[in-house]
C-alpha cells in the first residue's frame, strides 16, 4: 500500500489544513495462517529486521509478532545513547555498521528518527580508566572508528556543566570523545521501521504472544502457536530481548543469557543546558538531555535476575549521587519518573546474532544494557542471516557456539565497568 | 528495595546482600573428562528462569553467610530461604507462583557474580 510521504512541505500543508487527513501509519492486520518468515518481538531490532527482509531480500510475506505493543519494551525504555567506540575488531565492525546506518536512517525510512550526533564523552576517573580509554582510542582508530582523548580542561570545554575540580570523590582525569556518537528518538525508531515495513507489506501483529514453537519430523521450525492462533512459517527470527530465554526454551534451545532489570529516569524538562552525552562507567552515571528538555539518566542493573521490569530505588540513588557530584548545578532538579526494562546479558557482554541448532530458527539477543545503539546494524545483519540462512560477515563471530569454542568477544573485561 | 530474610539474621534490606546467581551448580567432579560443550554448559549456561528460581545470596554486610532462596522472578517475591547444603523446601499451594517456570529450581551456582553493568 502506498503511504503518505513526509516532508517539510507536507507538514506545512497539513498544519495549514488543520491537521486533517493524516493517515494511519501502519495497518492492524489479522494474522495469516502462513508466512515466509516471522519475527518474534516488535522492538526496534525486530521491526528493523522485518524492514530489511522486505527491502533488501524481497521477502514481503512476513510478520512481526509482538506480545504487547510495538516499541513498548526496551526500545521505549532505554536512554538512547548511540556510539561505536568498542574495543575489539568484531564489535567495532558491528557497532560502526550501525552508526553508519543511523546517519542516513531518517532519509531511508522517510521518518524523522531525530538522530543527533552530538558527541558521546566517556569520563576517566582513575589511572586504570585512563589506560583503558587510551587503549580504546588507539584500537578504534585502527578500525576507522573516531575516538579522541581529551584532558579535563578540553572535556569541560566540550561539556560546560562538567565539574573538573579535584576535590570530588572521583575527579575527572580525562575523557574519551566519540564525536559521531549521540542520541536518537527511541519511539520514532520503532514507529519509523514499523511504518516503512508495513508499506512493504509486512504484517505487524500486536497483542500476539508466542506460546509454542512447533517443529517437524526433521526438527526444523514449522509453526508458532500464539495467543492469536497457529501461524505457519519455515523461518522464525527471535528478537525478544529480556524474554529470549523463555521463547528459545519453547524450541528446546538454551542460550547463555541472564535477564536483569536495568533502570533509567528523567528529570523535569528544563531549557537546553546539556550539549552532549556523558557516560561514566566507573561511577555509573549516564546522562543526556532530550529535545523535550528532560535530563535522561541511565542507572545500573539491579543485582539479581528478574522479569518484573522494575528495580530498587537505591540503584537510581547511586547514579544520582554521581550525577550531582559531576554536575553540581543539577542538584536541585526534580526527577519526574523512573522505570525499568529487562535486559538479556551474555557472559562476554557481546550479543548473539546467529543461526541456532534448530533449522529455520534464528536468534538476535544478548544486547544487554546497550542494544539501542545497534538497532539498525543489528536488524540489517539479522535480516541477512534469516534470508540467506548464513551470517553476514559482520555478525559471523557473534554465534552461540563461541562460548563452547572459546572465541569470546569480551567487551565485559574491555569495558572497564566496575563489576 | 527487596527485603531479604537471612536464615541467620532475619529480614534485612537488600543493600546488605550480594547476589550469587543460580543455586545448586556443582563443579564437575571430573573436569578433565568434560568435552567443550559440557564445559560451556557449566561455565556459561544458566536457566534464567521466568518463575520460581533457586538462587544464592550472601549476607555480605551482615553475618557474611551464603544461603539459598526461592524467588519468583515474575514478582520478585521470596517464597523460601534455606541454608546452603539444604535441598529447596517444597512450596505450599498458596506459595506456588501463577506462572510456570522454564527450568524451575534446578540443581545448578557457582561463582558469585553480581554484575553492575554499564547503562547504554
Amino acid at each position: 500500500m502506498s503511504k503518505q510521504s513526509f516532508s517539510g512541505l507536507s507538514l506545512i500543508w497539513r498544519s495549514l489544513s488543520k491537521h486533517r487527513g493524516w493517515q494511519t501509519q501502519w495497518r492492524k492486520p489479522q494474522p495469516k495462517a502462513r508466512y515466509d518468515a516471522v519475527i518474534v518481538g516488535g522492538g526496534g531490532h525486530g521491526l528493523g529486521a522485518a524492514y530489511y527482509l522486505a527491502k533488501e531480500h524481497g521477502l514481503t510475506n512476513i510478520a512481526v509478532l509482538e506480545k504487547g505493543w510495538i516499541g513498548g519494551g526496551n526500545t521505549g525504555r532505554n536512554t538512547t545513547i548511540i556510539r561505536s567506540n568498542y574495543l575489539f575488531n568484531e564489535s567495532a565492525a558491528l557497532y560502526d555498521h550501525s552508526v553508519k546506518l543511523w546517519e542516513n536512517l531518517s532519509q531511508a525510512l522517510n521518518y524523522n528518527v531525530m538522530f543527533s550526533p552530538r558527541g558521546v564523552m566517556m569520563l576517566a576517573h582513575t589511572v586504570h580508566d585512563i589506560q583503558v580509554f587510551k587503549r580504546h582510542v588507539h584500537a578504534n582508530r585502527c578500525n576507522g572508528v573516531d575516538n579522541e582523548w581529551l584532558d579535563p580542561v578540553q572535556a569541560k570545554e566540550f561539556c560546560p556543566p562538567l565539574n573538573i575540580e579535584d576535590n570530588i570523590r572521583y575527579p575527572v582525569l580525562g575523557a574519551a570523545l566519540q564525536r559521531r556518537g549521540g542520541t536518537a528518538r527511541h519511539d520514532a525508531v520503532a514507529w519509523g521501521y514499523a511504518r516503512a515495513a508495513d508499506a512493504l507489506g509486512v504484517d505487524i501483529i500486536e497483542n500476539c504472544e508466542v506460546t509454542g514453537i512447533r517443529r517437524n519430523a526433521g526438527g526444523a521450525v514449522e509453526a508458532l502457536e500464539t495467543s492469536r492462533g497457529v501461524i505457519h512459517s519455515p523461518k522464525v527470527g527471535v528478537s525478544a530481548a529480556g524474554h529470549t530465554s523463555v521463547i528459545m526454551a519453547l524450541a528446546g534451545v538454551h542460550v547463555p543469557l541472564e535477564s536483569y532489570p536495568l533502570q533509567a529516569l528523567v528529570s523535569e524538562p528544563v531549557k537546553p543546558i546539556f550539549p552532549c552525552v556523558v557516560m561514566s562507567n566507573t561511577i555509573h552515571a549516564y546522562i543526556s538531555q532530550s529535545d523535550k528538555g528532560e535530563l535522561v539518566i541511565g542507572a545500573g542493573t539491579d543485582a539479581y535476575t528478574s522479569y518484573t521490569q522494575r528495580g530498587a530505588l537505591h540503584v537510581n540513588t547511586h547514579t544520582l549521587d554521581a550525577i550531582c557530584e559531576l554536575f553540581p548545578n543539577f542538584r536541585r532538579l526534580r526527577m519526574l519518573r523512573n522505570w525499568g526494562g529487562i535486559v538479556d546479558v551474555t557472559p562476554d557482554r557481546s550479543p548473539i546474532i546467529a543461526k541456532t541448532p534448530v533449522p529455520g530458527l534464528y536468534v538476535n539477543c544478548g544486547w544487554g544494557t546497550g542494544g539501542f545503539k545497534a538497532t539498525p546494524g543489528s536488524a540489517h545483519v539479522f535480516a541477512w542471516t534469516i534470508a540467506r540462512d548464513e551470517p553476514h560477515p559482520i555478525n559471523a563471530p557473534f554465534t552461540i557456539e563461541r562460548f563452547r569454542d572459546g572465541y569470546l568477544i569480551d567487551e565485559a573485561a574491555a569495558a572497564a565497568v566496575a563489576h | 528495595m527487596l527485603l531479604i530474610a537471612c536464615p541467620y539474621c532475619g529480614e534485612r534490606p537488600e543493600i546488605e546482600f550480594s547476589y550469587g546467581g543460580q543455586a545448586h551448580l556443582a563443579r564437575p567432579p571430573q573436569p578433565s573428562q568434560l568435552d567443550d560443550q559440557a564445559w560451556a554448559e557449566f561455565l556459561y549456561m544458566r536457566s534464567n528462569t521466568r518463575g520460581v528460581y533457586a538462587e544464592r545470596w550472601r549476607h555480605s554486610r551482615g553475618c557474611g553467610q551464603f544461603f539459598n532462596a526461592l524467588r519468583d522472578t515474575t514478582t520478585d517475591h521470596f517464597l523460601a530461604v534455606y541454608k546452603r547444603g539444604e535441598a529447596p523446601p517444597p512450596l505450599s499451594d498458596e506459595a506456588q507462583p501463577t506462572l510456570s517456570s522454564e527450568g524451575g529450581p534446578t540443581p545448578a551456582a557457582h561463582e558469585p557474580t553480581a554484575p553492575r553493568e554499564r547503562s547504554p
